[in-house]
């Protein structure tokens, strides 16, 4: 089955029409949705901030982290299902949507930029825990996040807008690529 | 007195004109506006906890305070300015909204809370707090925030 197919298969889903139509159930999600960016990606910023060495100066990097991170992951964990609850009730129209695809991309880098981060220059924090500034591989991770999550949210801001939907045309010819839109054959 | 005719009169500003008159201003202020708000919410949210004693406890809350506020500074202007902005382009809808009242009405008391007597408390020595005092100004600020975020978001669903 294409991924075109399985997004068609959930929209037909009873549950998928009951939250998409609720009155009260879509607008709580997805206000929970925004809400979360202020422990997620707050949080997320504050640790960014301190690898930049512009925030919480006084606190070592570890000890931010430490203290941060359990709080920056309730909040993915509540983004993440808020997030496939919101795709669940349009998933058509999401997922040709060039935002949410362009979405989807930038937080795949998001993921990879935590994970290099993780996996480098924090196994090493013990050697640059205090030091201002720190060390330019921690400040790279750190404006790489910031600039992602905030690219992030903009292109999730611009989903709700219909500029480039599929049923919207003539579209550039580029914008139906990315969006992935199935076309009716000319004259047919 | 009846306001009516002062947001009427803020939709006829050049800049509200500017922001109607867009298919992109609009969204792309709002994203910026979405931006601010998850820095400011951050900085609320820890500055907060950290009185309620739920994150940090190894740092002194005025230390956490102080390192905080100019960012608490900087993401509240990111916000007020896109949030004018947004604002003058549909003050009349704003007008009639419930939730506009609510955000702008604790929005007000958020500010002058947060920098009167949660700054006050925040500031001194952990011992000088006491354990209530520290979680009720804590608690009050989340909940003023709170109220601000909460009409924030329901602007936008009404009408």
């Amino acid at each position: 089955m294409s991924l075109l197919g399985f997004c068609e298969w959930l929209d037909s889903t009873r549950w998928s029409t009951a939250i998409h139509e609720s009155l009260w159930g879509y607008p709580l999600i997805e206000a929970t949705h925004v809400w979360t960016l202020a422990l997620f990606v707050g949080f997320a910023a504050l640790l960014d901030l301190r690898l930049l060495g512009v925030a919480l100066r006084g606190v070592p990097v570890s000890e931010v982290a430490r203290r941060l991170l359990p709080w920056t992951r309730a909040g993915f964990v509540i983004m993440v299902a808020t997030g496939v609850l919101l795709f669940y009730a349009i998933p058509v129209r999401s997922y040709q949507n060039v935002f949410f695809r362009l979405k989807i991309i930038l937080l795949v880098l998001a993921g990879l930029n935590a994970f290099l981060f993780h996996a480098g220059i924090f196994k090493r924090v013990a050697a640059w825990d205090a030091q201002i500034p720190p060390p330019p591989r921690a400040r790279f991770a750190g404006a790489a996040s910031l600039v992602l999550w905030a690219t992030i949210i903009f292109a999730g801001r611009m989903i709700a807008y219909n500029w480039f939907d599929c049923d919207r045309q003539p579209q550039p010819a580029w914008v139906n690529w990315a969006a992935g839109c199935v076309l009716e054959e000319p004259g047919g | 007195m009846n306001l009516l005719p002062f947001f009427e009169w803020c939709e006829t500003t050049a800049l509200g004109e500017m922001v109607r008159s867009s298919l992109w201003l609009f969204p792309v202020i709002e994203a910026f506006h979405l931006v601010g708000f998850a820095v400011l919410g951050g900085v609320v949210l820890l500055m907060d906890l950290r009185l309620l004693g739920l994150v940090m406890r190894t740092q002194p809350a005025a230390q956490v305070e102080r390192d905080a506020r100019p960012w608490l500074l900087g993401s509240l202007s990111v916000m007020v300015v896109s949030g004018v902005l947004l604002f003058l382009s549909e003050a009349v809808k704003c007008y009639y909204s419930f939730p506009f009242r609510v955000k702008i009405v604790s929005l007000f008391l958020a500010v002058i809370f947060t920098w009167t007597l949660h700054r006050k408390v925040a500031s001194r020595d952990d011992r000088s707090i006491g354990p209530i005092r520290g979680r009720v100004v804590g608690l009050v600020s989340l909940v003023l925030w709170g109220l601000v975020a909460w009409g924030g978001r329901w602007i936008g669903f009404s009408g």
